[in-house]
């Protein structure tokens, strides 16, 4: 199930597992990245709360926790290799792998054609 | 959406739009962050080839003397200036500053001794200020103008002197910070060698009604890209230089700005005309005396960027406070992280290890000589 949020992060969700990223719309909006910071495995988030950052040359953005949960794995390749986000950023450029406090939460958020509809 | 619709257009707004360019608001102004390559790109090209640049929200500012005299207008433009205006050769740029009574820096400036008048350009955010300062000043000898049909383009780094050369112009035999008029392609420029980046470059005055053909001419070339203001900020910060309103303001003296060499010596105790210029009193006595806070250049030891309003300490704990970041970012020439900020002057020594406050986390830096990257200025 790939699902979407406001904050243009992607989700592919397995079972209690979410895979989380963040758009190719977001991607191209922040440019070439130039750092990235992830959370440690380990470390619980609430719904809303900075999970991550990411930095362009201009500027650093948060990157947000879509759902309540645990991270259960980071993507070490995209912290060695930031540029990695902005050329594959809905595959091997997702950021970590949260277990899900409450699987069902998932179906709130957006679907593919919500989220095209969102960035127009 | 955000009304925009009050924000002024360069000469050039249209043909941005048209090279795909990110507008955002800045100083007023409608203007390109960033074109399709991004800063990244933009900034790696001016560094390689050539990069140009448009810069006309600046304040182009002329002063004329009434007697005819240009020394009688560097004599009155050095009561607002700590800088040695009457020395400035015919056809000659250097940098200036304009100072408030306590010493504070109201904008910086370039200041070109014209012939029979002086030229000007300030920051845009500063240039209506600047114009009422300069009437205040120097009106009663001089007549003031604030140029409003002229544009500003700067072409920069290590092709530009040729694509200018093959254009146009022969500028092969101006030295760095030199001013000529020119004829490009039919229109008369006011040309200097100078720039914002650390590289070698021109900074070209068009009139308004030519400024899209001179550019788009310009552009042509296969060394030249369009740089937007995304790129012309980590390119300053990587030649260590100033950011009015971010590095200096009416907050921050010239000493505490690491900016003497902006004071030559006839303007300090003991020279031929010193003082005499707004906060003379403070600024002489920070020569003598030192300065309790001095702008250093700060290189991050990780990959992590370590932005401007980030807070210095001399413990990675946080618990004893040591200045502030003022510019940061990431260097793509550098290919790492940079900063610039004041520090405690005891703590201003080249090599002095700080940490910064990022996110919770104290990350180390070093207190480094700028510029980060070598000049290339053709002297």
């Amino acid at each position: 199930m790939l699902k979407f949020t406001e904050e243009h992060e992607w989700l592919k969700i397995d079972g209690d597992i979410a895979t989380i990223g963040i758009t190719e719309h977001a991607a191209s909006q922040l440019g070439d990245l130039v750092f990235v910071e992830l959370p440690e495995a380990g470390a619980a988030f609430s719904k809303g709360a900075s999970a991550a950052t990411v930095e362009s040359v201009k500027a650093a953005s948060d990157v947000y926790c879509p759902l309540d949960g645990e991270v259960v794995e980071v993507n070490q390749a995209i912290v060695d290799d930031p540029s990695l986000v902005n050329s594959d950023p809905q595959g091997a450029a997702w950021f970590f792998k949260l277990k899900l406090s409450d699987p069902s939460s998932a179906n709130a958020l957006l679907d593919e054609a919500a989220y095209k509809e969102l960035i127009g | 959406m955000e009304d925009l619709s009050h924000l002024k257009h360069t000469p050039l707004h249209a043909l941005h739009l048209s090279l795909g360019a990110r507008m955002v608001p800045f100083a007023g102004y409608d203007m390109p962050v960033q074109y399709p390559e991004g800063v990244l790109k933009e900034h790696l090209h001016t560094r390689a080839a050539a990069g140009l640049f448009d810069v006309s929200h600046m304040g182009q500012i002329v002063i004329r003397p009434k007697s005819g005299r240009v020394e009688d207008a560097a004599l009155a433009l050095e009561r607002l200036v700590p800088v040695d205006v009457l020395g400035l050769a015919e056809d000659r740029q250097r940098y200036g500053l304009f100072t408030n009574a306590e010493g504070g820096i109201l904008d910086d400036l370039m200041i070109a001794n014209r012939g029979d008048h002086l030229f000007l350009v300030v920051n845009a955010a500063c240039k209506d200020a600047d114009f009422a300062h300069l009437k205040r000043g120097v009106g009663d000898t001089c007549e003031v103008t604030l140029l409003d049909d002229r544009a500003l383009l700067a072409l920069q780094g290590p092709r530009a002197e040729a694509v200018l050369g093959e254009l146009w112009a022969d500028v092969a035999s101006m030295r760095f910070m030199d001013v000529t008029e020119a004829d490009l392609h039919d229109v008369s420029c006011i040309i200097s060698r100078s720039g914002y980046t650390g590289e070698d470059g021109f900074e070209i005055s068009v009139p308004a009604a030519s400024a899209v053909d001179v550019a788009q001419r310009l552009l042509e070339h296969p060394d030249v890209m369009p740089i937007g203001l995304g790129a012309r900020d980590s390119l300053r910060l990587e030649a260590g230089l100033c950011l009015y309103g971010n590095d200096i303001d009416t907050g921050t003296t010239p000493v505490e700005a690491s900016l003497e060499w902006a004071i030559q010596k006839s303007r300090r105790s003991g020279g031929t005309r010193a003082g005499g210029f707004p906060g003379a009193d403070r600024i002489l006595a920070e020569f003598a005396d030192g300065v309790s806070r001095r702008r250093v250049g700060l290189k991050p030891e990780g990959r992590a960027p370590v932005r401007g309003g980030a807070k210095l300490f001399i413990d990675a704990e946080g618990k004893q406070a040591a200045g502030t970041v003022t510019s940061g970012g990431f260097g793509p020439s550098v290919d790492g992280p940079i900063a610039m900020g004041y520090v405690d002057a005891e703590h201003a020594e080249n090599g002095t290890r700080l940490f910064a406050e990022v996110r919770g986390k104290y990350l180390p830096l070093t207190v480094s000589a700028l510029p980060f990257v070598k000049q290339t200025y053709k002297r």
